[in-house]
């Protein structure tokens, strides 16, 4: 049991949503994660020496963020994000081996089949920046999710916000 | 005076022979019938409905469910007729002969359905039933089933269907299926149920979601994209055998499955060179090929009953709209002009008319194009209207709305007139898609 809430605790942290409300979808998202065989020491008490050993799982590392957020029906990514891609891509660069499966989200107004194709555009965008940025291109594939995954399912601005976004996932988290 | 026996139409004998296929199908891969059905709640009427009197078949007692209240039903679902009172009648009448004509003539009755149902020594039924014409006293149909107890219901779905084409001109599509998708907590099932709502089968159940079923034309496979990998993969699934296999899964996204109505290829999105973008693929997701190539969102293809089209979403425009273009390649021509957000095409059987989602002041809503004068009717004034279907006589066409949040089906005809709105209790239904006739 100890051993569940601590990588609860730490997914919650590792995903920046510590202020959020945790929704049903969020609830199952976590559950999956512990569920399934995650990338070294997320299951783990949360050691130091673990932590220094695995960046993307470090909270104090930026590369533990992994989402970019975008306004309505658009799919430009801000500069708040660009520090956060420049992370990743040297990332990536630095370890050939590393795969990573960008998800694009979209809040649910709308045609299911268009915002999958939104959120198809989102995934590429940022995948188009990382490459930019020096990643190789069949290092990373980007799909979308559309509507069909929300982490909020409020019918409110501040929800939508939270679900127009992509997910940056390295290969064993998914 | 002996029942004159109509021979049993074909349909109807390639249906009995199919249906433990299914059944058996269904079952082998889930846990049998879902108890949730679908309730329909009928919210509107049509217009010039056509009287109809349906009695009580002699001894119907003996069938383990009341055909003629399932007939009746039927018959007032569809907004065609008006369904009049038609018990305290002793005896039953179950011949021409046996029917007072002029006192249905003063109740203003146009139509009578009688008939008559027996237990066969062998353990099934036999149903025969009569339509008459009240003003002119004579037979417009007369036809006998042999039917199991489990078939009831879809014996009573086929002498609407009767009674429906008699009396419209028209085909009914009382024996037709949906299929819908149900969330519920954290799973996700594709069912199938009748027309009616009734008799649900789960041909699918995920932890993933499901989106996008499309109906093969003759009704035996259904396609459609699921997230059980991570990302959306699209499957044919076959309700014959149960099995079901991947036709698209190319890096990046697959999507928006479109049965070509020769039932050999699909339309399909893929993201694999770069973008949404329509492709063709045989339906075993041999010889894929590029349908059309643009710097935008091409998505939600969808055939031209006569095949020689195919319309989709695409937002090259500046905004998302609708656009057709040949299904042999070619320009593809802009099809709706007002508002900022057209998408969802499906046309009728006969090709005339096209239902489609529309944007107006924030609501998402029903609308159906007339393709030849273009012009434009909203059909719903709810707010999240999205996936319409056509019903294939043309009459209604069945969508997914939401109602307090919640998931519901909802049907209206193409005139706007009638509504009905389906549910199930305790679920989000979404994502329905109205199957095709049960050819002969």
């Amino acid at each position: 049991m100890k051993k569940v809430w601590i990588a609860v605790l730490a997914l919650a942290v590792l995903y920046g949503c510590s202020s959020q409300s945790t929704k049903d979808e969020g609830k199952a998202a976590v559950e999956d994660r512990s569920a399934t065989p995650a990338g070294p020491g997320s299951a783990q008490p949360a050691q130091p020496a673990q932590l220094q050993a695995n960046p993307l799982k470090d909270p104090k590392n930026i590369l533990s963020k992994r989402s970019v957020y975008f306004d309505y029906d658009s799919d430009k990514i801000r500069d708040e994000f660009r520090p956060l891609l420049q992370a990743h891509a040297k990332y990536l660069t630095g370890n050939s081996g590393a795969k990573m499966l960008l998800q694009g989200n979209c809040d649910e107004r709308g045609s299911r089949e268009y915002n999958i194709a939104l959120g198809q555009r989102r995934a590429e965008a940022v995948k188009r920046m990382l490459v930019l940025l020096g990643a190789r291109e069949p290092q990373i594939e980007a799909v979308s999710l559309g509507e069909e995954k929300p982490r909020c399912t409020d019918k409110t601005e501040a929800c939508w916000a939270e679900n127009r976004r992509g997910d940056m996932l390295y290969s064993g988290e998914y | 005076m002996k029942f004159p026996v109509a021979p049993e139409p074909v349909y109807w004998l390639r249906m009995r022979r199919e249906f433990p296929y299914l059944l058996a199908a269904c079952l082998l891969f889930f846990a049998g019938a879902v108890q949730a059905q679908l309730t329909i709640e009928i919210t509107g009427g049509g217009a010039n409905q056509i009287p109809i009197a349906v009695m009580q078949f002699a001894d119907e007692g003996v069938l383990p469910a009341s055909i003629t209240d399932i007939i009746e039903a039927d018959l007032l679902r569809s907004g065609r007729f008006r369904t009049q009172y038609a018990g305290g009648v002793n005896p039953l009448p179950t011949e021409p002969a046996q029917v007072n004509f002029s006192d249905w003539k003063s109740r203003s009755t146009d139509a009578l359905v009688i008939g008559a149902a027996q237990k066969l020594p062998d353990g099934r039924f036999e149903v025969r039933f009569r339509l008459l014409d009240v003003p002119k006293q004579s037979q417009l149909a007369g036809v006998a089933f042999t039917l199991t107890g489990a078939q009831v219901r879809a014996t009573a779905h086929r002498i609407a269907d009767v009674i429906y084409e008699k009396l419209t001109g028209e085909r009914g599509v009382f024996s037709t299926r949906i299929a819908y998708i149900v969330k519920q907590n954290s799973r996700f099932e594709l069912r199938i149920a009748d027309a009616d709502g009734q008799g649900a089968q789960v041909a699918l159940a995920s932890r993933e979601p499901i989106i996008s079923p499309s109906w093969s034309p003759d009704g035996t496979r259904l396609a459609y994209v699921s997230f059980e990998s991570k990302k959306p993969v699209v499957y044919v699934h076959s309700l014959i055998t149960g099995q079901r296999h991947v036709v698209a899964n190319f890096r990046g996204s697959n999507s928006a499955p479109a049965w070509a109505p020769d039932g050999k290829q699909l339309a399909v999105v893929l993201s694999k060179e770069g973008g949404s973008q329509l492709y063709l693929m045989n339906a075993d997701g041999s010889n894929v090929r590029r349908l059309a190539q643009s710097g935008a969102i091409d998505t939600e293809p969808f055939f031209s009953p006569d095949g020689q089209f195919i319309y989709f979403t695409s937002d090259r425009g500046g905004s998302p709209q609708i656009y057709r273009m040949p299904a042999a390649g070619g320009e593809p021509s802009r099809i709706t002009f007002d508002g900022g957000y057209n998408v969802s095409p499906r046309l009728s059987q006969d090709g005339k008319t096209m239902a489609f989602v529309s944007r107006r002041d924030g609501h998402f809503q029903l609308a159906v194009m007339d393709l030849e004068s273009r012009q434009v009717q909203i059909l719903t004034d709810t707010q999240r209207d999205e996936s319409p279907s056509f019903a294939p006589n043309g009459r209604m066409i069945l969508y997914a709305s939401e109602v307090g949040s919640r998931g519901v089906l909802a049907a209206v005809s193409a005139d706007g007139r009638v509504k009905q709105r389906l549910s199930v209790q305790a679920g989000d239904v979404r994502e329905p898609a109205w199957g095709p006739f049960l050819e002969n």
